[in-house]
This record gives C-alpha cells, sequence and structure tokens, in this order.
C-alpha cells in the first residue's frame, strides 16, 4: 500500500487524466465486442489479438516511413476485411452454435493470430514513433503526451461516427434489427449472413484503430492481446450492450480505476486489480440477478 | 500357432526395445561426432533471444569444427548439436530436455534462453546427471540450488546493476543515494532488484519507490508520476525489452527528470534504433560488448566476432550470441582437458575452467557461475540523429567519460 497519491495532489490529476485517456482507448474495443456480442452472441476472445494485428499494421507503415497516425485511416480499411475473412473461414460455422462453442473457436483464432504476428513480425516489442510532443499543465508537474491525447480525441471521433452510421445508414438499421431480433429481422428481409459479416469486420476495424493508437501511444508485442480483451470484456459486462454512454463511461471508469489501483496497491496489482474487479462485478450481477429470479417465482 | 506369433511378436519388439536403448547409450558420440542436446526458443515470446542464443552455439560450432575440432585421445571429433524447440514454455523446455537425454541419449547440453527456461532444464539435467553449459540463465537461484552439473558462462542477474548503484554514489561524492526502482516480477528482473537491495545496503542508501512491473504491463506513467514527485538520485527499470522500451517511451512523453537511469536489455531492445535520441544517457549493463580486450584463438577478439557475425547472419551481435558461442569454446577445452569422453571426467574439468575467450575470462565458482568476468555498463550517446553504445565502466575498457547527471528535458534539444 502507498498513499504517496494523496500526499502530492498533483498525482491524483496525473492519474485521473492518464485514466480517463486511456479509458476511453478501452471504451473504442469495448464498443466493437459489445457490438458483436449483441449482434451475433459471440464472446470474441481474439479481441485484444485484433488489436495488437491492427498496431501492427501501422508500425508497418512506421516502417514504411509513413507516420503511424494514418494507421488510423489504412488499419481500420484492412482489418475490416480481415475481420470479414474471419467471419466467412470460422465465425459463420459458430455463430449459431452455443456460446461455450464461440468462445472456443475464437479462443483458437487468438492462438493462430498470435503465433502468426510472432512469425511475421518476430518476438521483439516494437514501438513507433509519433513525435507529438507532451502538453505540460500546472508548472510542469502534470504531463500528458500529446499521443495519448491524440488517442482519446480519435477514439471519440469515431466512436461518435459510428453511432451516427447505425442510426442512419440501412446497414446500421439492419444491424440493429438483427441484434432485436434475428429471426423476425430474417423474415422482414434483412440478409443477416450478410450483417454478420460486416458486423465482425466493423467490430475488426474498431480494433484496428485501437491497435493504430496503441503503436503510438504504448507498445506492440505479438503476445499482449489478452489484457485488451479482458478489459473490453468486463466494460462491457458493466455496461450492457449496445449503449454507447454506458460503454464510454464505464471505460472511462476502468482507466480510472486501473490507475488507482496503480498508485494505491502497487502496480504488480495493475491487471490483478481489474481481474479482481471483474470476479467482484459477475459475482455481484449473479447475486442481483438471483433475487430478481426469486422475486419471479 | 497364434501363440507361437504372439511369442515371436514379443520377442522381435524386447529385441527392437533393447536394441534401440543400446544405440542411444553411445549416441553422445557417434563416429567422430560429439552430439550436444538443446532446447531453445525459435517460436513464442522468447523467440528474437532464442534465435540469438542458436545463432551464437552455431557460429561457435561452424568455427571449432573448421579449426581442427575438439582433440580426444588423439583422434579429432567435430561438434553437432540438437535442437528442439521449447516454444518459450518451460514445461516443454523441460520435457525437451528428457526427450534429449532419454531418447536421444545426449551426454551434454547447452542451456536454452532465459533464466526461468534454465531453471525448467536444470533439475532435469542434474537428475541425468548430464553436464550443461549454459549461456543464457543468469538468475541467481540456478546457483544456490547446489547444482553441481550446471556451468553457467555468464554473469549472475545480482551483479547486473549494482555496479550503477556504486557509480551513482560515486558521484554523489561518496554520500547515500535516493534510488527509485521498477522491476518486472519474474526470476531475472527480481535477481537484479536483489542486487541493488544488497548495493543500497552496502552505501547506506535508501530505496524510495519500489514498484513491481506485471508481465503484461505495457504503461508505467504511474510508476513515472511517482518519480516526478519524489525525485530520486537514480532510476532504475529492468523488464527485458519491454520494460526497456516502455520506459524510454513514458520517460521522454512524461519529461521526467532523473539524473541517472540505469536499465536492462538496452541491447536486445534495439534501444537506440527505436526510440533515437530520447534514449540518450541511458546506461545500460551488459554482459559483453565488442570493443573489450579478451582474445582467444577462434574468434580472435570482440571486434572480430562483431565482424564475422554480421558477414554470417547480416545484424551485429547482441550479447546473447557472444555468450552462446563462448559456451561452446568452454566445452571443447573441457573435452581436451578430461581427455575422456566420461560424463564425471568432463563435469570434472568443466568444473576446473580457467580460460579466457573473446567473451571474457570464463572461472566457475561453487554454484557453476562465472565469476572471472565483471559485467560492464554503456551509455546511450548520440551525435546528432546517430546514437551509439559506449562503455563507460569498469573504467579499464571504458572508452568514454560517463555522462552525469543527465540534463534536464527542459535544456535537451
Amino acid at each position: 500500500m502507498d498513499f504517496l497519491i494523496f500526499q502530492v495532489p498533483m498525482l491524483m490529476v496525473q492519474a485521473s487524466m492518464d485514466g480517463i485517456l486511456l479509458g476511453i482507448l478501452f471504451a473504442l474495443i469495448a464498443y466493437g465486442m459489445a457490438l458483436q456480442w449483441g449482434v451475433m452472441n459471440i464472446i470474441n476472445i481474439a479481441q485484444g489479438d485484433l488489436v495488437i494485428l491492427g498496431g501492427y499494421i501501422a508500425y508497418t507503415m512506421y516502417l514504411a516511413g509513413i507516420h503511424p497516425a494514418w494507421g488510423v485511416i489504412v488499419s481500420p480499411i484492412i482489418m475490416y476485411f480481415v475481420g470479414w475473412a474471419l467471419y466467412k473461414l470460422v465465425i459463420n460455422k459458430v455463430v449459431d452454435r452455443d456460446l461455450f462453442i464461440s468462445i472456443l473457436a475464437t479462443f483458437g483464432i487468438a492462438i493462430v493470430f498470435q503465433q502468426l504476428m510472432n512469425f511475421i513480425f518476430g518476438a521483439d516489442v516494437v514501438v513507433a514513433q509519433s513525435g507529438y510532443g507532451t502538453t505540460m499543465l500546472f508548472d510542469n508537474s502534470v504531463t500528458l503526451p500529446n499521443s495519448k491525447i491524440f488517442s482519446a480525441f480519435i477514439s471519440l471521433v469515431y466512436a461518435i461516427a459510428l453511432v451516427v452510421y447505425m442510426k442512419k445508414s440501412r446497414l446500421g438499421r439492419a444491424i440493429r434489427a438483427t441484434a432485436q431480433n434475428a429471426r423476425a429481422a430474417k423474415i422482414l428481409g434483412v440478409d443477416t449472413e450478410k450483417v454478420y459479416a460486416a458486423t465482425f469486420g466493423i467490430n475488426a476495424a474498431l480494433c484496428g484503430i485501437a491497435g493504430a493508437l496503441i503503436s503510438i501511444t504504448l507498445t506492440l508485442h505479438p503476445y499482449v492481446g489478452l489484457p485488451y480483451t479482458v478489459r473490453s470484456f468486463m466494460i462491457v459486462i458493466v455496461a450492457g450492450l449496445g449503449n454507447l454512454p454506458a460503454v464510454a463511461i464505464s471505460g472511462m471508469g476502468l482507466g480510472l480505476f486501473e490507475e488507482f489501483a496503480d498508485y494505491i496497491l502497487g502496480t504488480e496489482f495493475r491487471i490483478g486489480a481489474v481481474f479482481m474487479l471483474l470476479v467482484f462485478i459477475l459475482v455481484y450481477r449473479r447475486f442481483k440477478l438471483s433475487k430478481k429470479r426469486e422475486y419471479l417465482k | 500357432m497364434n501363440k507361437i506369433a504372439k511369442l515371436f511378436i514379443t520377442l522381435i519388439s524386447a529385441l527392437t526395445l533393447t536394441l534401440s536403448s543400446v544405440t542411444s547409450s553411445f549416441a553422445k558420440v557417434e563416429g567422430d561426432m560429439i552430439v550436444l542436446g538443446s532446447a531453445i526458443s525459435l517460436t513464442g515470446k522468447y523467440s528474437s533471444n532464442g534465435v540469438h542464443t542458436q545463432n551464437g552455439y552455431n557460429m561457435a560450432v561452424d568455427r571449432i569444427n573448421k579449426m581442427g575440432g575438439v582433440k580426444v585421445g588423439g583422434k579429432s571429433y567435430k561438434f553437432e548439436i540438437i535442437y528442439y524447440d521449447d516454444e518459450s514454455n518451460p514445461k516443454r523446455a523441460a520435457q525437451l530436455a528428457e526427450r534429449l537425454i532419454k531418447q536421444d541419449g545426449v551426454h551434454y547440453m547447452l542451456g536454452p534462453y532465459s533464466s526461468g527456461l534454465t531453471k525448467a532444464i536444470a533439475p532435469v539435467t542434474e537428475k541425468y546427471k548430464i553436464p550443461m553449459v549454459e549461456a543464457n540463465g543468469a538468475s541467481r537461484s540456478l546457483f544456490t540450488k547446489g547444482y553441481k552439473y550446471l556451468f553457467a558462462v555468464l554473469s549472475p542477474a545480482n551483479q547486473y546493476l549494482e555496479v550503477a548503484i556504486d557509480l551513482a554514489v560515486e558521484k554523489n561524492g561518496g554520500k547515500p543515494v535516493k534510488i527509485a526502482q521498477a522491476f518486472e516480477q519474474d526470476a531475472f528482473s527480481q535477481d537484479v532488484r536483489l542486487g541493488i537491495l544488497d548495493a543500497a545496503k552496502r552505501t547506506g542508501s535508501k530505496i524510495i519507490i519500489d514498484d513491481k512491473l506485471p508481465k503484461e504491463l505495457n504503461d508505467m506513467a504511474a510508476t513515472l508520476a511517482k518519480v516526478k514527485a519524489t525525485k530520486p538520485d537514480v532510476l532504475v527499470v529492468s523488464g527485458h525489452t519491454k520494460g526497456a522500451l516502455t520506459a524510454i517511451r513514458q520517460i521522454s512523453e512524461m519529461k521526467v527528470d532523473v539524473p541517472m537511469l540505469a536499465m536492462t536489455h538496452c541491447d536486445a531492445a534495439k534501444l537506440s534504433k527505436q526510440h533515437g535520441k530520447n534514449s540518450e544517457y541511458a546506461l545500460c549493463a551488459s554482459q559483453w560488448h565488442k570493443n573489450l580486450s579478451y582474445k582467444d584463438k577462434f574468434f580472435g577478439g570482440g571486434k572480430k566476432y562483431d565482424k564475422d557475425f554480421k558477414k554470417e547472419f547480416g545484424y551485429a551481435p547482441p550479447y546473447q550470441s557472444a555468450e552462446s558461442s563462448a559456451a561452446l569454446l568452454v566445452f571443447k577445452d573441457a573435452f581436451e582437458r578430461a581427455n575422456s569422453f566420461d560424463r564425471d571426467k568432463v563435469r570434472d574439468a568443466l568444473k576446473a575452467t580457467d580460460m579466457q575467450t573473446f567473451y571474457g575470462n570464463i572461472k566457475f565458482g561453487p554454484g557453476g557461475q562465472n565469476v572471472a568476468k565483471p559485467m560492464i555498463l554503456f551509455q546511450v550517446r548520440c551525435k546528432g540523429d546517430v546514437c551509439e553504445n559506449k562503455v563507460v565502466a569498469p573504467t579499464k575498457w571504458a572508452s568514454d567519460k560517463f555522462f552525469h547527471p543527465i540534463p534536464k528535458w527542459s535544456e535537451r534539444s
């Protein structure tokens, strides 16, 4: 336990800002997961690995001399097709099955992706340089890397664009209809197969954006996908499916929680605290549900 | 009839089994080949360093074989290595060690990459009394278990950054310093930490931040914010390549001013290449540097090794390759002094090793660690946009003066 954060008020500001900026990025990944979970009833264990793959696309551009920030445009386009292909190859065979089968299938995809990335990009940890500099507040006592601000901003822009798209466009409406009731949508002429493929593609594209942002804010490595999966899973559990503002808020909440856990419990418990919170939330939800069930009986 | 057939089959299989076990027990030396075995990480998270290790082994095998091989009992033998991919997984590594020993009949082993995997394999080689010379397991706990068949050509992990604390104290006019440290939670990094704790105790220095980094971590903003708030004299970070890269990225982004920054794995992280000027002044522990003046007749000196290695593999050798090459020189020397393939004689010869290689002097202490070679520290220095690692300690090999303190970010261009 370390209470330094309460003694130095500026640390509190720093932690909050770091947490919120990071949380928005998590929320973007989580929104993709919520979308596809809601529409297809699939929990995608490979979510984090799609993120990392997106990051490697931006990193490859960086190696080729293109500024990695362009990755937030190129990476989602490529990742959309990766997601679409994944759907056609694997997911369409498990989409109507039980949840357990799809978890196994995506778990398998995650392993294959990790090994492929390791094979193609190597096991070295890599970073892409944005050269964006730093914003300093309160006489240098709080520093915010501009790359983090940039990533939070881009995440917000994409998230809002997506919400509008889901509301206004034809495909967006079809996706929402399928999420509500796939059979009814089918009867009314929605090509659910296409909707599923598009949803999986959109999710992968969101991961691609997040990955590109991670390549300039954090580090990339073929085997660091899982923590992103867990975080988005948790955000979705707290926020529920298909509710973007809730996802954004619970994303930021998670970011804050992580930062404060880091300061107070120690860095070694940062990821551990996330897992603990997950367990706590699951137990709490179950407890609440069982109460409701009793009442229904 | 049926019974006879069954009996016949049983006999045949019994015979094959016996034969196979007989052949395997001679497999250590086949014809003029001395067969060594190694489980190595060719896939998984250690694969890049695994490949550096393998390249180091292969380079030495080629060189020794070309230069006359190993002379035992008046006959010249050549080295050959059986490799298996351990997938960077300790359990798999232990299984493969069993397989190398029991199925392939290997009687001499070379180590895998990383302390964790060496720790997994050592009990196996010890059980079968197989001498293992390892070059990539530096964890102190490997040398405190009383292993008799384990020999490491490298300095143990706790020595990695001890020198850095001494340097900091020296720069502070001999007065104790305030230390902030962040270490990954794995065998190696925690041993580096123990070394720092010893050094702190010895010099009366105080540790004001002592963070442990989980292995999935790629964000240490919290630690660095604490460093900013508490202003230590030296910041020590060790968390393999990820730790080194994350630290430099966030120190430069958060403009953390600290007079001295000491790290491990800068070489493997290609720190100066990936972060350029932002990595300047970082102080890094290394097992080896090409500028050291050690020599042997196989590779000449460090610079020649560097050149030959580049020619063969197309990249500059990290110390992981150099130390791996040295492991084979040790084996060759031991075989020749033992003048026998008897495992215990070879083991005793290994124990008595006292030699110089291009990589450094090698002499094994009671636990099997190399006690004859000091760690070196280099500092990243940049001229324009080109950054290089310059040896700054120990003074005997220092090519440049240690730059201290690190200028504030506001004064750095």
